[in-house]
């Protein structure tokens, strides 16, 4: 090979990158290793984790996954396609994105779903970025965003978006019912100049896993000209009613959903990849942002699929494009749809349903403990918030840790984010968590505080 | 057909899934969905056969030689795949507290170091999704880093006219408006222009090195020195670090921020379009506003860094610690290469794509820059055959497709006419190259004696041409029943 390239070693294919700016020995890396021990050195690693009972979610939730999901997603031929740019010869992508393009629209009862974004918080800010594209009759750039909304999808659309002179709005919710309430939503508005509020960003189920009234929210948004962003679980929506049903029969719907498709066979992994869902309404479609599949026919008449509308992305407009997205998350799609295939609307109901039942159990059996209590009044899904008023002054934090030693992961700590809930964790159940599990930790929770306010009656008494 | 065409009333995957519908009644009727989502009814092994045929319908690197220029299409070891769905790691909770999180936030510390020795930066951030992402991050640090020393008139970025359009569309998503900076017919910088353009006005250069146009920017030195002088930062394109791992460093050449795509120079899969990774490293003085979260070593052990810890970083980019998964990927990677394995990437990649160069000018191809060394990828212009036979770049594409072989990348750089962006990457051996050289010179022959043969490509696939128009046109995307 040198020989027909004419040189007389590798090195030489490097002379024109200057000699002094060479790299030396990258000391920092360690040697290579070979496969068994790199394997051990992982199996060691991964060993390491907690293997405690999750009643964690916030975002990320445990559910069971068919073997056959990940089987088929990481055979070769998806693992290892580029994003189907050569049409004919990536069918079976193309193809695929097309289903789950279209079960996306079947579970959200949207129009039109892409191919997907990185997760549920930047999809949430990249759906942000479209409103204010597609709002033309709004000049405010305002987006009302209310607290009851996950913290760090809030987070990450600020990153996204202030740059482009967007004002997220914090709207407060209602402290008994756990819900932003339109009289809330209303005085925002009011504050605003000339009332001109380009959209609303509403969660269903809340952070708090509450239930908003979508319905009349959609409705007021909707005749005050601001455009409404769904962020939903997609996985209760095989049972809650889905955003392009909320609101008004006629003229209703959110006009963009967004959320993070984890839940619908992307394991916990961490924290990823899972991937954004994004749908909208059909009049938005040029507005979206990503890669979009159409089904079209080839010379012959053929059915076949492609990349279309590519003229919003950015290898085509360039700093013209919707947005500066092109890899997204292509092989978590594939494993979600092969997901939702071997559900389908059943599986997905039952799961859905036992997640609901289940998280009711827990609420119940934990709130029967002394200094336990819910902390709002809306129906929740299977997620809730428990404040806790262990005598002890034990603080959430405090009752986690102890919890863990007991086996147990029992919830994300709120006083960070909602430091008005004082002592407050938020619990989760999937389909995943048995009678006995949740009987765990009703028991480790009654020990902890127990052992709490035995530790403090001691300390008093000294 | 589609899997919803395979669907028939009341058939489901079960037992995958609760067997009884527990009550909904406490919910308020107006909550709950009315009818069921039309969603596909099929038996486990009706899934699992459609997705395995159509899966078939793909070509990848597991099954083709895919030589797709800027897109480093090598081998993905399946080591990396299954250490990284090890239980203990796919089960972890991205909220699992610290302490449980250990084995798992090693490897991301680990991951950060060696990232910053292979690019010579001062420290990473492993918070970016994707290339385009990182991209974002990267420059919405530059700008905060001028905001944060009261520098507000800094409103430009600089992008040469051959960079990937993902420059130009983050720029704008950064709150700055782009100016274009031309090339040379030899591929370099017009640095004359470049001295033209900067001034106060200048936040930034966004460069890719080796260049879109498969060489080496050798003017390196003077460029980072005009912008630097201007009070500009230089940003760092990773898409063609595989060229040079372990040969130089963006550091060392003078780049205050870079993003690397873990999903080309690491060897984390495509998917078909992702999950990837855009990990961003930064010199010493961007270190404050690196995205979050980012991993930390202490006498605890190894722990997230908050907003609390890096009060000026730009923030979150997701709601946990972007693609784990994919991070663990590269880990893998890096671990089995090793700091011997990453110059070796470099190097054969490098010989695979100047020996092909060498092979496509002996066999009669016009390159797009004669007389220099090929990065990892070159390119050829087929303007010539255009001119005389009347088939295009996307022609020989599409027949190479019928010879199995996924074609290179086409029409990009837009700089260059009629243009394939050929990358074999280090994978491959010689008798694929050749194998390759040898469809392309058969295509030519065809182009000159009967250039039909190119425009009814592909003869041999699932589908031949698409209709992208109608598609365009008659929108279909998304399965409404059978109508």
């Amino acid at each position: 090979m040198l020989d027909s390239i004419g040189v007389a070693s590798i090195d030489d294919l490097f002379d024109e990158i200057p000699a002094h700016l060479r790299a030396g020995v990258l000391e920092a890396v360690p040697a290579g290793m070979n496969e068994m021990d790199v394997s051990r050195l992982m199996r060691q690693r991964a060993a390491q984790n907690s293997t405690a009972i999750c009643f964690l979610g916030a975002g990320a939730y445990e559910h069971h996954i068919p073997a056959a999901v990940w089987e088929i997603t990481t055979r070769g031929e998806y693992y290892s396609a580029y994003t189907p740019y050569q049409a004919e010869a990536s069918q079976g992508t193309l193809q695929l994105t097309y289903e789950y393009q279209s079960m996306m629209t079947a579970l959200t009862a949207m129009d039109v779903s892409n191919a997907s974004m990185y997760d549920g918080a930047s999809s949430l800010a990249e759906a942000i970025l479209m409103a204010v594209r597609a709002n033309r009759k709004s000049k405010s750039r305002m987006i009302l965003m209310p607290t009851t909304v996950n913290p760090a999808y809030r987070k990450t659309a600020h990153t996204i978006v202030d740059g482009q002179k967007i004002e997220l709005i914090d709207v407060p919710y209602d402290r008994t019912a756990g819900t932003v309430t339109l009289e809330q939503l209303k005085q925002q508005v009011e504050g605003t100049p000339g009332g001109d509020v380009t959209a609303l960003v509403l969660q269903q189920p809340n952070f708090f896993g509450c239930l908003e009234d979508v319905d009349v929210i959609t409705d007021w948004a909707h005749e005050n000209n601001i455009l409404v962003i769904a962020v939903i679980n997609p996985l209760t929506m095989a049972v809650l009613k889905p955003p392009g049903n909320w609101g008004d029969e006629q003229n209703g719907g959110a006009d963009i959903a967004c959320g993070d498709g984890q839940p619908l066979g992307a394991p916990l992994s961490a924290g990823g990849p899972y991937y954004g869902l994004l749908c909208c309404k059909q009049s938005l479609v040029r507005q979206m942002p990503g890669r979009i599949v159409g089904r079209t026919v080839d010379l012959d008449g053929k059915e076949g699929f492609v990349l279309t509308l590519q003229a919003r992305e950015q290898h085509i407009r360039r700093s013209k494009a919707t947005s500066n997205i092109c890899t997204n998350q292509g092989l978590v799609v594939t494993a979600s749809t092969i997901y939702m295939a071997i559900q389908g609307a059943q599986g997905l109901e039952n799961t859905a349903a036992a997640c609901f039942a289940n998280n009711n159990t827990l609420v119940e059996k934990l709130s029967a403990i002394d200094g336990v209590k819910k902390a709002f009044s809306a129906t929740h899904f299977h997620e809730s918030v428990l404040q806790l008023e262990a005598s002890s002054g034990m603080t959430a934090a405090d009752v986690l840790k102890a919890l863990i030693e007991k086996g147990v992961l029992g919830g994300f700590d709120m006083s960070h984010d909602y430091p008005e809930l004082g002592e407050a964790i938020l619990v989760c159940t999937t389909e995943m968590r048995s009678a006995e599990d949740i009987d765990v930790y009703a028991k480790a929770m009654r020990d902890v505080l127990a052992s709490g306010d035995a530790a403090a009656s001691l300390a008093e008494s000294a | 057909m589609l899997i919803f065409e395979h669907s028939s009333a009341g058939r489901t995957g079960a037992p995958q899934s609760p067997v009884e519908k527990a009550s909904l009644s406490a919910i308020p009727e107006n909550m709950l969905r009315k009818d069921s989502a039309a969603l596909p009814e099929v038996s486990e092994l009706q899934a699992v056969r459609h997705y395995t045929r159509l899966s078939q319908k793909n070509f990848s690197i597991d099954t083709q030689f895919y030589p797709l220029g800027s897109c480093t299409m090598k081998y993905n070891p399946r080591a990396c795949n299954n250490l990284a769905m090890l239980p203990g790691f796919i089960n972890a909770h991205p909220l699992t507290p610290d302490a449980q999180n250990q084995g798992f936030l090693a490897c991301m510390y680990e991951l950060q170091s060696m990232l910053c020795e292979a690019t010579g930066m001062a420290a990473v951030s492993l918070a970016p999704m994707a290339g385009a992402q990182g991209e974002f991050a990267g420059v919405a640090m530059i700008e905060a880093y001028h905001r944060s020393r009261g520098d507000d008139a800094r409103k430009e970025i600089l992008v040469p006219d051959a960079a990937h359009g993902t420059n130009p569309a983050t720029a704008v998503m950064c709150g700055f408006k782009v100016k274009e900076i031309p090339t040379l017919d030899n591929g370099d910088v017009d640095i004359d222009a470049l001295k033209q353009a900067v001034g106060p006005q200048t936040a930034g250069l966004m460069l890719t090195n080796p260049s879109t146009l498969g060489v080496f920017e050798r003017s390196i030195e003077a460029i980072a020195r005009v912008v630097h002088e201007a009070g500009g930062l230089l940003y760092y394109d990773g898409a063609n670090l595989n060229a040079i791992l372990g040969k130089i460093r963006p550091g060392d050449m003078g780049f205050d921020v870079i993003h690397s795509n873990l999903h080309k120079t690491f060897s984390t899969p495509h998917g078909g379009g992702g999950p990837g990774s855009g990990a961003v490293g930064v010199a010493e003085r961007l270190k404050p506003f690196l995205p979050l979260p980012q991993v930390a070593k202490d006498d605890n052990g190894y722990r997230y860094l908050t907003a609390k810890d890096c009060p000026q970083s730009i923030g979150r980019l997701s709601a946990f610690m972007g693609n784990p998964g994919v991070l663990l990927r590269a880990y893998i990677y890096m671990r089995l290469l090793g700091r011997e394995g990453m110059v070796r990437v470099a190097e054969f990649a490098t010989l695979n794509a100047n020996y092909m160069m060498a092979e496509a000018k002996r066999r009669g191809f016009t390159l797009a820059i004669d007389g220099r060394r090929a990065s990892h990828e070159f390119i050829i212009t087929l303007k010539n055959e255009a001119r005389k036979y009347h088939v295009s770049a996307m022609d020989f594409a599409k027949r190479l497709l019928d010879l199995g072989y996924h074609a290179p990348t086409t029409y990009f750089p837009l700089l260059v006419p009629e243009c394939l962006l050929i990358e074999p990457t280090e994978s491959e051996a010689k008798e694929a190259l050749d194998g390759f050289m040898d469809a392309l010179e058969q295509i030519k022959h065809e182009a000159e004696t009967n250039p039909d043969i190119l425009h009814a490509a592909p003869q041999t696939l699932p589908v031949k041409r698409l209709d992208e128009v109608r598609a365009a046109k008659q929108l279909d995307l998304a399965y409404k029943g059978s109508e």
